[in-house]
């Protein structure tokens, strides 16, 4: 009773969420539509809100367009995947320390390592430029990967930390009765219990990694067969020509891969990363 | 550092030494009381620490260290030799450089603004108990997944002043007499980077101040309801302190991420129409990555993290000193 609207409210509401959602999505909607629109239509002036012809074609000439478009994709995609990958392997130990053992220096750590948060990599560009460079790492993968890491261990160990709190004591303390060793019971116990946990924390970690790779492929990768999509999208646009349809649709298309895996987890993934907010 | 690191190796090797010495003496006979080699408590935590520290001892700790050393030195492709304080001497006496201080202060005061603004508007639209939501909380994410980088690139077709969609919608309605570029000009560029900023930031702010709505202990509503508060009294008196947390965390949070926002600017204006977008992460981008100039960016970024960690002491302080006149915890 208390959530019962008025018809005008309800109205109020509905024109609200449209008004809001419009400027969320507006550009995706532009971009769309550009992509299947010809170019010619594209470049008359005044603008043109309809053309009479739509069609899929810029999504076949982009490939010809920018030969190396396939590969930035997968090499997005890989880079993502390497740092997501790594990324875990950090965190998954130290969350549980911070989770459930006790030691000296626990929060000034854990605190020190949130701050990580106040940097940005534009930071810090100068001195691991030269990291990298002494390492030999510099216009490879790994140049683009061991930044991204770093970046996201901080909210990787926050968000799995919260959520290896919430399992039950006991069954840990039911495997140490029955004589098994700290790191047995983490490997055996903990981290089966765990698994959704590690996988929203997983998916979060790609979604960042996918989406923190255009500063760090500027600067640190000159190679263009390397190069991941936000920085190859650039090619387009150094054109004398810019082909804006073909443009949009292979940023669409780049895109796509982020796009399903938050819709089929976007569920578990609001709801775990949002936790923080609701336990206060 | 280095004796830190070691120490740390130490510790690890010994614990993992302690852990196979307690896994091999596992078998328990139940008739006497068992004394097992267990890893103390703390070992095994810093063991299980190792791994991600001395990754951001050396990816992080190291080149913050080596930032501040390069700060006071000449150093660029050349080579280096230590020059005192005369980069920050130059910083304090450019005008451009207070120029462009103030830019990403007004930048993120600006922003974040909107943003907290926007998302507030959003959180409660979102949970208004109207049909479709579930659908329509789904639809405000994609601004928020998808890479930055990459949504920029939308943006800076709707801001194209002959072919953009912007343009030619305030051509058709009669706001511009022609063609309007909206990233020529110094203020219009501003804005337009801010309003992208904005759509870029407030998925994620909306979504958690509507998680933190959704915290909110129903009955208290109830208990005002029954009382005879409206709506608007509601929400002022039980949803905004109940939120406060969330709100007064995701500003800071928000602020710091405006502050060091790259992507969005860099892609859109590079800084330009004649400095009118170069925030301080900018600036420090161009001196010491675009012009080699390590030393002199050195002492810029050194600069940005100074003022951050100034700005979340202070802002830390004033919400402590808040929370205590006005007894919240």
């Amino acid at each position: 009773m208390m959530d019962r609207y008025t018809k005008l409210q309800m109205v109020g509401i509905y024109i609200g969420i449209f008004l809001f959602l419009s400027f969320m999505l507006l550009p995706f909607v532009e971009m769309f539509v550009t992509s299947l629109r010809p170019l010619e239509h594209l470049r008359t002036t005044p603008y043109q809100f309809w053309s009479d012809k739509f069609s899929f074609d810029a999504y076949r000439q982009m490939w010809e367009t920018v030969p190396l478009l396939g590969r930035y994709i997968l090499n997005s995609i890989f880079i993502a995947s390497m740092v997501t990958a790594c990324t875990m392997l950090l965190v998954v130990p130290a969350a549980y320390a911070y989770a459930r053992l006790d030691f000296p220096f626990k929060d000034t750590s854990l605190g020190l390592i949130l701050a990580i948060n106040m940097f940005s990599g534009a930071v810090l560009l100068i001195p691991l430029y030269r990291v990298l460079k002494a390492l030999g790492l510099l216009n490879t993968y790994w140049a683009m990967i061991v930044p991204g890491i770093a970046f996201l261990i901080p909210t990787g160990i926050w968000l799995l930390r919260s959520y290896l709190e919430k399992i039950p004591r006991e069954l840990e303390e039911a495997a140490y009765v029955d004589g098994a060793s700290r790191m047995y019971t983490l490997r055996r116990v903990v981290l089966p219990l765990a698994l959704p946990g590690l996988l929203v924390v997983g998916t979060a970690t790609f979604i960042g990694a996918y989406a923190q790779q255009f500063l760090f492929a500027i600067t640190f990768n000159q190679n263009r067969e390397l190069q991941p999509l936000p920085a190859g999208l650039q090619e387009f646009v150094g054109r004398q020509q810019v082909e804006w349809n073909q443009m949009m649709a292979a940023a669409l298309t780049g895109v796509l891969p982020v796009m399903l895996i938050f819709f089929f987890l976007q569920k578990y993934l609001v709801a775990g990363l949002t936790a923080g907010a609701v336990k206060e | 550092m280095i004796r830190q690191c070691c120490r740390w190796l130490a510790v690890a090797l010994w614990g993992l030494f302690l852990t196979e010495t307690a896994q091999a003496a596992s078998p328990i006979r139940p008739t006497e009381t068992v004394r097992r080699k267990v890893l103390p408590e703390a070992w095994f935590a810093w063991l299980l620490l190792t791994p991600a520290m001395v990754f951001i001892a050396v990816i992080i700790a190291w080149p913050l260290v080596e930032t501040i050393r390069l700060s006071f030195t000449d150093a660029d492709l050349g080579g280096e030799s230590y020059v005192g304080v005369a980069n920050y001497v130059d910083l304090m006496e450019s005008r451009r450089f207070r120029q462009t201080v103030t830019t990403t202060f007004y930048w993120m005061f600006l922003s974040v603004g909107l943003k907290l603004i926007l998302g507030l508007i959003g959180a409660c639209l979102l949970n208004a108990a109207v049909p479709g939501r579930a659908v329509f909380r789904m639809l405000v994410m994609p601004p928020w997944v998808i890479p930055i980088a990459i949504g920029v690139i939308g943006w800076l077709w709707m801001y194209n002043g002959y072919f953009g969609l912007l343009s030619g919608m305030g051509q058709r309605i009669g706001l511009f007499d022609g063609p309007y570029a909206f990233l020529a000009g110094r203020t219009s560029a501003f804005y337009s980077a801010v309003v992208t900023d904005v759509w870029v930031g407030t998925p994620m702010i909306t979504l958690f101040f509507l998680a933190a709505m959704q915290g909110v202990n129903r009955d208290l509503y109830e208990a005002a309801w029954v009382d005879g508060a409206g709506r608007w009294y509601r929400f002022r008196r039980i949803t905004i302190p109940q939120i406060m947390p969330v709100i007064v965390s995701m500003a800071l949070l928000s602020a710091i991420w405006t502050f060091n926002s790259f992507d969005i600017i860099f892609i859109l204006t590079q800084g330009g129409p004649r400095g009118a977008t170069t925030t301080l992460i900018i600036d420090t981008y161009k001196v010491a990555i675009g012009n080699f100039k390590f030393g002199e960016g050195a002492a810029r970024a050194v600069v940005i993290v100074v003022l951050l960690a100034t700005f979340s002491a202070l802002y830390l302080f004033l919400l402590n000193k808040v929370n205590k006149t006005y007894g919240v915890k």
